[in-house]
């Protein structure tokens, strides 16, 4: 994937909740390149600002209270950040698309699924009523679900159905990018499993890159090229697969690894991180990890980090990682 | 020491389309400070089995032994309203938004009357607090003002309030973020070893059930699959559906080569007036005629282990 063009490329990403509590600083500086046909994961605790950077990405953050306070969002050379609401419009479900969490309440529960699918084809593509049909119930097949389903409700679906008509949506216009937020947090075990290797299938066939956001370590290794581990707003660590799972680096990713009981041995005990996330409108000054940090100096608590380059490609926030270098 | 033994546990329910057979013919034994891991995919019967043993909802037929005495029928004594606990999994609904944490805690204590005082109930708070890792200064709180970790820890102390000898954990961890799911999992073995617990844990994740059970029941529409010890079922997984389970988990390793599952196909039937055979034939690669008009039996197929599946059966008879 060395010479695909970018596709996706996030500079600086700040983005704030101004609430009676306080100024939430969601997303504190977020930066990431996105290749064409490859997958990031972007992996984190509730809190930790995944979402936010999501909703960011497709302009969709409720202003107000939230606002996109500085950062680019340069989709295929042009700047979502600066787009009006009207120009973005035409980019959301035609380029840039979304599957959320929960496919119970991301479908409209009075609509048919094949009018669902259609409707997005309709409002991106001029195609007749016909046409736009057409074009739905190939989607519907695309992604496993007889044709004859077409007239039937959200309702008479299971979960893992229901998630592969919103993939069917997603990708009815052939985006250049899916944002998928814990797709399959919702499903089963086996489920999941069915609709990643649906997801890896459709990626891989139509060549889209997908910004994928879990808290799941195991999902990611299933079917992410790159991770970007997200800590208080912040990207702690990022690089191939291999990079952050073979040699993990950051104190916070391993302690994420050292929280997961394993299924291949069984320890007495699980290593937890101990605390708690910082509250966003009170972050700590310096590195936002250091009041958990097992290695914290005094240092930590007085600048924050920069990323540094471990390797090519290997990123780490964390003053340690110089000292061992 | 024999704790609890099930036998033949059914809970049917009335619906406008026909009978939902939830617990269909469950039963097991667990001994006195062991966990019994329950794990099964949603709809397959788990909290319904857990809320039928600490009699939050009334059984249909078969029998619970309490230390060797029948207690599924009948108004339940107050003594063993005590010894029978339940976690809940949703810290976020389990809790009265209009209770303190304090009086949250205290409330289970001043139903069955365990301290003659409020002074003595509060210090018996304060205690049960430090004991879940719950500092002092949250007594005044309410649940909406703690995290989903600090509010199970509520939820923990309050069902060791009656010092319990069985807990029924529904879930306990599904909830919440990994490493605070890790934090959690660590008290409840902490506490099992002071207090001598007994844990019927049930949930879908088999990484956690394995971490912390003595042994681990699965369960499919209703019905026991397998069951075994905890490592014997890991070493010599023998059911299709567990096996199907057990590969369907995303690993966080990086795979070496490119990924391929064995992956089950279809979707899990409708426990409504099921049909007899193996309810688990309709996905089973393996499935033949006779999956799918008899019923496998249980059988004990190694030593502890035990499993409902005709092919299995057919193995073992066919080795010896």
């Amino acid at each position: 994937m060395e010479n695909e063009e970018t596709i996706l490329s996030v500079k600086d990403l700040v983005i704030r909740y101004e609430t009676d509590d306080g100024l939430v600083r969601a997303v504190n500086g977020v930066s990431f390149d996105l290749k064409r046909g490859e997958t990031l994961g972007l992996v984190g605790e509730t809190g930790a600002g995944k979402t936010t950077t999501a909703l960011g990405l497709m302009r969709l953050v409720p202003d107000p209270p939230g606002r996109i306070v500085s950062g680019q969002i340069v989709l295929q050379g042009r700047d979502l950040a600066k787009l009006s609401e009207e120009r973005m419009r035409l980019v959301r479900g035609n380029e840039v698309s979304m599957i959320f969490q929960d496919p119970m309440t991301s479908l409209n529960p009075v609509m048919k699924v094949g009018d669902q699918i259609g409707e997005v084809v309709r409002k991106h593509r001029k195609v007749s009523r016909l046409e736009a049909e057409k074009i739905a119930a190939r989607m519907l097949e695309t992604v496993g679900i007889p044709r004859e389903r077409m007239n039937d409700y959200p309702h008479q679906f299971s979960g893992g159905m229901k998630q592969r008509v919103v993939i069917a949506i997603a990708l009815a216009c052939r985006p250049s990018l899916i944002i998928a937020d814990e797709p399959t947090t919702a499903l089963d075990v086996t489920i999941q499993a069915q609709v990643l290797e649906l997801m890896r299938d459709l990626r891989d066939q139509y060549r889209t890159s997908m910004l994928l956001i879990t808290h799941d370590l195991g999902v990611v290794a299933e079917i992410c090229d790159k991770v970007a581990i997200m800590y208080a707003g912040l990207i702690m660590e990022s690089g191939s697969l291999s990079d952050i799972y073979r040699h993990t680096a950051h104190p916070y990713t391993k302690g994420l690894f050292g929280s997961l009981p394993s299924m291949n041995t069984r320890e007495k005990r699980l290593h937890p991180i101990h605390g708690l996330m910082p509250d966003p409108t009170d972050l700590p000054p310096g590195c936002p990890f250091a009041p958990r940090c097992s290695r914290a100096t005094e240092k930590c608590s007085q600048e924050l980090p920069v990323l540094r380059e471990l390797s090519p490609g290997h990123l780490v926030r964390c003053i340690h990682m110089d000292e061992e270098a | 020491m024999e704790l609890l033994a099930v036998k033949e546990l059914k809970k049917y329910f009335k619906t406008p389309r026909g009978t939902l057979h939830a617990v269909d013919g469950v039963s097991f034994t667990i001994d006195e400070g062991r966990t019994l891991g329950v794990v099964g995919e949603s709809g397959c019967g788990k909290s319904t089995l857990g809320r039928v043993l600490v009699k939050l909802l009334p059984a249909t037929s078969g029998e619970v032994l309490w230390r060797g005495k029948p207690i599924l029928y009948g108004k339940p004594s107050p003594q063993l309203r005590r010894e029978m606990q339940m976690i809940f999994q949703d810290p976020f609904s389990s809790l009265n938004p209009r209770m303190t944490v304090g009086e949250t805690i205290a409330e289970p204590m001043e139903i069955h009357h365990m301290f003659p005082s409020r002074r003595e109930t509060e210090a018996e708070v304060a205690k049960l607090m430090d004991t879940v890792g719950l500092a002092s200064r949250f007594v005044n709180s309410y649940p909406h003002e703690l995290d989903g970790g600090r509010r199970q820890r509520i939820g923990i102390a309050r069902a060791l309030s009656l010092n319990p000898s069985f807990i029924v954990c529904d879930e306990p961890v599904s909830a919440l973020d990994v490493s605070i799911q890790a934090q959690i999992l660590n008290l409840m073995q902490d506490l099992q070893e002071e207090r001598g617990l007994t844990y019927l844990f049930i949930t879908h994740d088999l990484s956690v059930v394995r971490h912390i059970s003595t042994a681990i029941m699965v369960m499919y529409l209703g019905m026991m699959v397998e069951k075994a010890p905890c490592e014997e079922l890991f070493a010599h997984t023998l059911h299709p559906y567990t096996r199907a389970l057990l590969a369907a988990i995303p690993r966080p390793v990086v795979p070496d080569g490119p990924v391929h599952h064995e992956l089950l196909r279809g979707e899990i039937s409708s426990p409504i007036d099921p049909k007899p055979g193996c309810r688990f034939a309709a996905r089973c690669p393996y499935a033949k005629d006779i999956c799918f008009h008899q019923t496998p039996v249980l059988r004990e197929v190694r030593a502890e282990h035990f499993v409902a599946c005709h092919k299995v059966e057919e193995e073992v008879n066919g080795k010896a």
